[in-house]
């Protein structure tokens, strides 16, 4: 079975190039992509990844808002009982990405991250999460 | 005579031999151009300066009696924050102002509704009221200062709050001069600050446009915009072939409401991204000026030279900056500004290097202004009229861009047009296989990119980078409950009540009820909800 990536575009930015090309990429590497467009609430997205059973989450976040819409959506994914990993790219400076890390992201992707690396990174979040539900 | 030493020992390699290479959208670049590869003649194809068909400059005198307007991109937390810059900006010498909003501001929501608040004042300035115009303009002379407002599909209510602060200022109307980007098509393809469905949205545009040919002589109501096509991943001349057919929708719908072309086409402009490949850039900006002059005379019948002008802004930086290495950055935006000068440019935005991590400090946005000019003052480029004209490369390259824009255009045209290809996805598809495209030649190592694919190097130590201020929230909720507090709230429901009923009937323009409604102190959030009641919401095609 592929596996399911929801790509999201939580908040009110509307730059989609980045969100796209890691959308085609995953498609094009075999993962089953289903891509948000554009202004999502972060309750939409949650519906989403429910609904499609996605294996993981990629918030795309361009407009220094990354912090507190991650922290939203974690927040709500707690409440909602959800545990799909979740992974950030964007333009995310360096001194942020500890924190994302707090909140429970388990990767931060920043620009001009080679296409194959995302690849990688997103099919190793995904396993090592699988492996976490195996040993429970 | 004997001939220098030098020519006589010129290599004899055939250069046909050599690899052909390819510009940066992929145009293939011959080793060596010569006389034989020019065609047309020159009053045809290229003229003199300020005049048809304008291709080596839309003034008779270009830089020699002004340089271009320096104009950079700004705005952070409140009018007040926003409004220091300026001041700080026009100090050290530039010569335009250019406002960044904020996604709420954008996008038509007030500071303090729930999906504004985590954006407010983020990515530009927050403005929710004429109130906040006040500040942001308080103490810039709105007769000398020209102001360039990246707002679009809520650009009639910025436009009718910078009418009024000119009025308040003493200025009259036929005094001030700017420009609204106001192009709506482009941001249901690329950067996505649509609100209402397509057709509505074009009838606010071409209504602002008819008000201000009516009102604003030296204000720019439009200025059609390829920068985001390009900056999400189109090529030179996809962004330019675009562009061109978006302005043409504009030009058809207002010769529709029945405005001769001569009365609004001296006031379009347009704006575009410049990336590093600087000869390309170079033929992208003649080939359009060129063109533009033809669509206008030719099939809209302009005969005002100055409805054949193609005058342009640009933006060097964007998807060229990378976050490795950012000093880079400096480097390249000196190179994209020199190919937009060498491209005759009028007005331009130099990026910071630091705008890949954030929006640029003062000290960052201070060097972006100081490289152009140095490019003004030390270079000489600006001291001749179209410099490169005559080189047997750019005129060939020129003619070859021409080529392919109108081809593009000729595509667009048979699959339906570009309303129809906006509304579709289209245009976004052509765009994203172009993203994607480049992604992989980056990854490849195909496109070299320094410090990204090439010359890679150990990160340096952090920069110290603009901080997002948390007390803007608060600040800007107090001034605009102080407004709300303020204003009488009977004349703002009459005035939205009026916008309203004026929405429900497309032959009444909406402008006049807009000016009404912010003279009242009605917010963004108020004016784009009552207009949304009865317009709806676009319904975005999501395609990858």
């Amino acid at each position: 079975m592929p596996y399911r990536v929801l790509v999201a575009k939580p908040g009110l930015d509307g730059h989609d190039r980045g969100a796209k090309v890691i959308a085609r990429t995953l498609r094009d590497a075999g993962f089953e992509v289903i891509y948000t467009g554009l202004r999502r609430s972060v309750e939409s997205i949650i519906t989403a990844a429910i609904q499609e059973d996605v294996d993981v989450i990629g918030l795309s976040l361009l407009s220094g808002a990354h912090i507190p819409l991650t922290q939203k959506l974690m927040v709500k994914l707690n409440e909602a009982g959800v545990t799909i990993p979740v992974v950030v790219g964007g333009t995310i400076p360096d001194q942020d990405i500890p924190t994302l890390q707090q909140l429970g992201v388990r990767k931060v992707f920043l620009p001009s991250t080679p296409l194959e690396e995302i690849v990688q990174g997103v099919t190793a979040v995904i396993e090592h999460y699988q492996r976490e539900e195996m040993v429970g | 005579m004997d001939k220098p030493e030098h020519t006589q020992r010129q290599p004899k390699t055939d250069t046909r031999a050599l690899p052909l290479r390819k510009t940066l959208s992929g145009l293939p670049v011959e080793p060596l151009y010569l006389p034989a590869d020019q065609s047309g003649s020159y009053a045809e194809k290229l003229g003199r300066p300020g005049e048809y068909p304008f291709t080596r400059g839309v003034y008779s005198t270009m830089y020699l009696e002004r340089p271009w307007t320096m104009r950079q991109y700004s705005g952070f937390g409140t009018a007040e924050d926003t409004n220091a810059r300026y001041k700080r900006l026009l100090a050290e010498g530039q010569t335009g102002l250019s406002v960044a909003f904020d996604l709420p501001t954008q996008i038509g929501l007030d500071s303090d509704e729930e999906e504004a608040e985590i954006e407010a004042g983020r990515v530009g300035v927050a403005v929710d009221s004429l109130a906040d115009f006040e500040v942001l303009f308080d103490g810039i002379p709105l007769d000398v200062i020209s102001t360039s407002f990246t707002i679009n599909a809520t650009a009639p209510v910025i436009l009718a709050m910078y009418m009024l602060v000119a009025e308040k200022q003493g200025v009259p109307l036929t005094n001030i001069s700017g420009t609204t980007q106001n192009d709506i098509l482009k941001e249901f393809v690329a950067r996505g600050t649509w609100i209402f469905p397509v057709e509505p949205s074009l009838r606010l545009v071409i209504d602002s446009v008819t008000f201000s040919a009516e009102h604003l002589p030296r204000f720019n109501p439009i200025s059609i915009a390829g920068a985001h096509f390009r900056d999400a991943g189109a090529t030179a001349a996809q962004e330019a072939a675009f562009t061109l057919s978006d302005g043409m929708v504009y030009v058809e719908r207002a010769l529709q409401r029945g405005m001769p072309v001569d009365q609004f086409a001296p006031r379009l402009s347009f704006y575009f991204y410049t990336y590093a490949d600087i000869f390309e850039e170079v033929a992208k900006y003649r080939a359009m000026r060129r063109l533009w002059a033809r669509i206008m005379k030719e099939r809209f019948g302009a005969h005002d030279p100055r409805s054949q002008m193609f005058r342009f802004g640009v933006v060097c930086g964007g998807k060229s900056l990378t976050r490795q290495q950012p000093l880079n950055n400096v480097i390249r935006v000196a190179y994209e500004a020199l190919a937009s000068v060498l491209g005759g440019v009028q007005s331009m935005f130099t990026a910071a290097y630091d705008e890949a991590y954030a929006l640029p400090t003062e000290e960052s946005a201070i060097l972006a202004l100081r490289t152009q000019q140095i490019l003004a003052d030390e270079t000489g480029v600006a001291s001749t009229i179209d410099p490169l004209a005559g080189s047997y490369y750019v005129e060939a390259l020129t003619d070859k861009m021409e080529a392919v824009i109108v081809a593009t255009m000729d595509e667009v045209e048979r699959v339906g047009g570009m309303v129809r290809c906006v509304e579709n996805g289209t245009i976004q598809r052509l765009i994203a296989d172009e993203a994607y495209r480049s992604e992989q030649e980056i990854s490849s190592g195909e496109h070299v990119v320094v410090g990204v694919n090439r010359y890679q190097s150990q990160e340096a130590g952090q920069l110290h980078l603009h901080a997002y201020d948390a007390s803007i929230l608060d600040r800007q909720r107090e001034r605009l409950q102080d407004v709300r507090r303020r204003r009488d709230s009977r004349a703002v429901q009459q005035c939205l009540h009026d916008l309203q009923v004026a929405c429900r009937d497309p032959q009444t323009p909406l402008m006049p009820c807009i000016v009404d409604a912010v003279r009242a102190y009605a917010t963004i959030g108020e004016i784009t909800n009552t207009m949304r009641d009865v317009f709806g919401v676009f319904q975005e095609p999501t395609v990858i």
